[in-house]
Parts: C-alpha cells; structure tokens; sequence
C-alpha cells in the first residue's frame, strides 16, 4: 500500500530524513517511532505531498508522489500534529467543507459526514463551534476530517499528543477500529507504549535514519525469553550488616537463575535484579526462597522488557547501539520500566 | 467546483469575524459623509450661481458622482489591506493550510476562490454607497453611463489591490503583518503617481503609470480607456501568479 524508496530530505543545513526505505503492507497499523527530531513529521509531509523530497521517491495506494499528487492526495487522509480545523465553523460545517475539497461526491457526502460522525463520536458537538470545543474532541474532529472521504491510507502525525489518559485510551480506541482492513495506518509517536498499545509494526528513525523496521512481536520475542525479575527484601530482626549479601546469595541458589545483581542495598532494605535462563519461571521460588530464608518479601515483580530498551540500543541512548536489528542488549535495569503508562512523561502536559 | 468550495469557506468566515462587518460600516460612514459633503456642495454653488444671475451649467455627474467615486477609490486603498490580511496568514498560523495543501485541490484554485471571496466582500461593501448615488436620480438627471463606468473602474482597482494583499498575506504568518505591509504596498502603489508632476522624463513617466489611481482617473471621469482596463486586469493576474508563487514556495520551506 505504501512503498517507501530511499526518500530524503535535506535542508541548507541539515539532514531531515536521509534516505529512508521501507514498505507498509495493506490494512496494517504501523508505528513511526522516533524520539522529537527524528524525522518523522519531515517524513509524513512527504508522504502526503506536502514537502518535496530532496531525492527518492514513495508509492501510496499504487500512486508516485511525484509523478501523481493529485491521486495519492485523494487516497491519503492526514492529521498534521495540531489538527488542521477552522475554529470559528461548526464541526458539521467543517466536514462539509472538508468533504467537499477532498472530493467526496455531492450524493454521499452527507452520508459520509454522517458516518464519521457516528465513528469518531463528535455527535454531541455537531453543531458546536469548533473553536469551543475541548481538546480531545478537536482532536476527534480533526479524525474525522482525516476520513472523510474513506482513504486507503490514514496518516496520523502523533494523534495522541497533549490528551489526558481517557482521551488517549479513546483516540488509540478508535484508531484502531479505524484499521480492520478498511485504511491502512501509520501514526508517528514518541510514546513506546503507544505503538505498543495500537501498532502491529513499527519503524524505528532517529537523526532522520531508519533504524529497525519489523512487527512488534518481533522486536521484542528475542527479549521475551530472559525474564528479569525486580526483588525488594527486607532484613529480619536481629541481622548483621552483611545480610543482603546473604540474600543475594540464596536467590543465586534457585534453580533457574541465571545472575542475581545487587543494585542498592541499605541497612533496612535491599533491591536486586534477578535473571532468569531462557524460558523459565523463577518468581514463585524466588519467593519461596525469600520466606524460607526468614526475610521479609517487600516486593516481587517482573520487568517487562519493553521497546524502551530496543529503543536506547537503535537510537544510541545508553548502550552505543550499532546493530540494524534488535538484540537483546543487557538487561540489567538501571531505571525501572516496569508499567509503561508512569513513564509516559509526554502525555503528562 | 472546488474555487466555489473555497470561496465560500471563505466568505462565511468573513462574516463570522468582526472583520466584514467592521468594514463595511467604516467604509459606509466614511462615504456618506463624502457624499453628504459633495452634494452640499454642488447645491451651494448651484444656488450662488443662480443668485448671481450667471447660468454657469452645474453637471451633477462631474460635481457629484466623480469627486464621490474618486475618495471612494482612495477608501479602497486603506481597507483593502484588512480584508486580504488573513486569507493566507491565518490560514498559515493555525496549520490549516496544511490541509488545504494536502487536498487533491489546485493552488490555483485555493488562490482563486480566495481572491474571489475577498472580492465579493469589497462588491458588498462597494453596494452601500451606490444607494445614496441612486437617490441622485430620484432628484436629478444624472446620466448612468459615467457611474457605470466609475464602478467598473473601482472594481478593476479593487481586484488588483486584493490580488496583491492576498500575495503579501502569503508572505507571514502575522495578520498584523500582513495588514501593515499590505497598506504599505497599497499607499505606494497610490502615491507613485505624485513624481508624474516634477516633469515627464521617462523614468517619471514609467513611476507614475505602475500607479494604481493614476489609471482610475478615466475611469472616475466616465471615459472607459481599454489601457487602463488591461493594466488592472494585468495587476490582478501579477498578484495571483505571485500569489501562486508564493504558496509554492512554502511548500520549500516549510
């Protein structure tokens, strides 16, 4: 569906995007995953004929951006980072408008306006201005608006950004009812757990370069298979200063640990990071082993190996990264990304 | 299709803003108040001269119609810029231009259905002083022709004039900016003709025709000059082709 082809921009000064090669495959939900600068609105205003390339080429929907814009505008639905709406028309009128320059045909536009409606629930607010409207349902009108006239391909420049948690669980909601086989997707974020949550492949840029194109799934199954396990114990009474170091010690001992790491330990409380061997499950013994032991079990989860770690190693975060596809890195956690959603510092504002 | 589209967008957003309305009743008060003054005028001369016993031929076309057409023209000037000052600026702040341009529409179209939007308002607004105007013919015998004329000739310098606001909004994202610049470019456009009196070199003579209102003068006296008409409808496909050039020209820079 679309067909991405060593496409490049360059500014006087800089390398937006350089030479960018990837294909998304009809009816998918594809993930633009880069950290802010990466390229990746450069990318999309390429793909929807907004921005020329420097030098190669994309095919959307069976169309050149170059030699076709006219056709591949028609078959592209896009919502630019701040949703492109006129605040003084009433959201009716604004898909009317919309409808219209896009191409929908007099006879269904009014089904089709009636249709996105029902879809991205903006009945309540239809005859409202859009200039007083919340937020979140601007962000609705501007989905809208971006299928409107039924597109092969959806283009979503961070759909997500700056909504409260509802709104974001709603907007990914319905972004994904949006797939099915109808439109095929691609969203850009800098929130893993968003490409996560909606996506079924990502492509990874930073520096404007493409860093990892693969599903989901398989980016992380080659991390799935080392577990690691975050253990927090608490002294019994009565124990000399060594004790964590006895801790550390009886964890070593359960069958299928592969490597205990002390990462603090204080008088009253010490943290270890626990690893497993490939494919096996060592929480329940872990415990065990805690209690036997006489200590005092204050907290025993497992660290999720998120895209975050692929991410540092593609895009040189901590650990230098030069592998063109995912590896597991260490995975020893220095920082604690265990629950995605508290790490999501960019959905805070 | 799609200029209509635009056009109408457009216009419904002018008069939803203050901006239409605003302009409308500066331009009305400013004119009445021309025209109250003019016709004034004519009756005091009409009666001096009568009084006198001279039978000095008082023509209410010269006296009336041109002296009102002619400040009307100079109105233009200042309130043009308001009216083009957000079509592409606006448009460009809020992001939407982004979608315009991202729509299987032309940017002639976009730019045409614009221009034309702006040129309605100004037809509406251009209608409120063509009603005192026609009460002359309720007290007089004015002779059409020359008023048709004079409006044909406020139309043709209106549609330069916003062809060459709608060019300078494309160059900011600021309305105020645009505004200013516009009125800037509108007043010099206006007072070029004022080298035309120090003597007629070449250069002088070259200066004073780019002027705007130095090609209303035929116009404002009822004479229709096929050089004039075609240096307006010139002016108004120079500003939409820079226009053109300067909506693609963010498409560079962006």
């Amino acid at each position: 569906m679309i067909k991405v082809e060593g496409l490049t921009k360059r500014y006087a000064r800089n390398v937006a995007v350089d030479n960018i090669s990837f294909e998304v495959e009809k009816g998918q939900i594809v993930g633009f995953l880069g950290p802010n600068g990466a390229g990746k609105t450069t990318t999309m205003r390429m793909l929807t004929c907004f921005l020329p390339p420097t030098e190669g080429t994309a095919e959307v929907a069976g169309f050149d951006i170059l030699e076709s814009p006219m056709e591949v505008k028609k078959r592209i639905g896009y919502l630019p980072e701040t949703p492109p709406v006129y605040p003084e028309m009433e959201v009716i009128e604004y898909l009317n408008f919309v409808g219209r320059i896009k191409g929908v045909p007099k006879s269904s536009l009014k089904s089709r306006i009636d249709e996105v409606i029902e879809k991205c629930a903006v009945g309540d607010v239809r005859n409202k201005e859009i200039g007083k409207l919340s937020k979140g349902y601007r962000q609705r009108v501007g989905l809208a608006q971006a299928i409107v006239h039924n597109p092969d391909v959806l283009i979503l420049d961070e759909p997500t950004a700056g909504l409260d948690p509802n709104q974001i669980i709603e907007t990914r909601d319905l972004i994904k009812g949006l797939a099915g086989g109808q439109h095929t997707i691609i969203l850009s974020t800098h929130i893993l757990p968003e490409v996560e949550a909606t996506c079924e492949r990502v492509i990874i840029i930073a520096g404007g370069k493409l860093k990892a194109t693969d599903t989901v799934a398989n980016l992380t199954s080659s991390l799935r298979g080392v577990e690691s396990v975050a253990v927090e114990v608490l002294p019994r009474d009565g124990t000399g200063p060594a004790w964590p170091s006895d801790v550390q010690h009886r964890l070593e001992q359960v069958p299928g640990v592969a490597r205990v790491v002390r990462r603090e330990s204080k008088e009253d409380v010490a943290h270890f990071t626990v690893e497993s061997l490939q494919g096996r499950h060592v929480r329940p013994d872990l415990a065990k082993a805690v209690i036997e032991g006489g200590w005092h079990l204050n907290e025993l989860h497992a660290v999720s190996l998120s895209l975050e770690e692929i991410f540092l190693e593609l895009t040189g975060g901590s650990h230098a990264g030069h592998h063109d596809e995912s590896e597991p890195g260490e995975p020893v956690h220095e920082t604690n990304p265990t629950e995605p959603a508290a790490v999501q510092s960019g959905e805070q504002q | 299709m799609n200029t209509l589209t635009i056009c109408r967008k457009e216009l419904s957003s002018y008069f939803r803003s203050p901006i239409a309305y605003g302009v409308m009743a500066f331009f009305a008060l400013i004119v009445g108040y021309f025209f109250y003054v003019a016709v004034v005028f004519f009756v005091r001369r009409h009666l001096e001269s009568t009084m006198m016993g001279q039978s000095v031929p008082m023509d209410v076309d010269e006296w009336v119609v041109r002296n009102v057409l002619s400040n009307v023209s100079v109105v233009g000037l200042f309130l043009i810029p308001m009216i083009t000052m957000r079509l592409f600026a606006e448009e460009k702040r809020t992001g939407t231009i982004e979608l315009l341009m991202t729509s299987p529409i032309t940017n002639i179209e976009i730019i045409v259905g614009k221009w034309l939007a702006a040129l309605l308002l100004y037809l509406a607004m251009l209608a409120l002083p063509l009603i005192s105007l026609l009460s002359l013919f309720a007290f007089g015998k004015p002779d059409w022709r020359p008023l048709a004329v004079g409006y044909l000739g406020l139309i043709l310098q209106g549609g330069c004039l916003l062809a060459i606001g709608a060019f300078v909004s494309t160059c900011t994202k600021n309305q105020i900016v645009a505004g200013v610049a516009g009125f800037g470019i509108c007043l010099l456009l206006w007072v070029l003709d004022w080298v035309s009196s120090f003597d007629s070199s070449p250069l002088y003579r070259v200066i004073s025709y780019v002027s705007v209102t130095s090609h209303y003068e035929s116009f404002s006296k009822g004479v229709l000059d096929s050089k004039d008409a075609i240096y307006y409808l010139s002016m108004i496909v120079l500003g939409l082709f820079l226009t053109g050039r300067s909506m693609e020209s963010m498409r560079w820079r962006a």
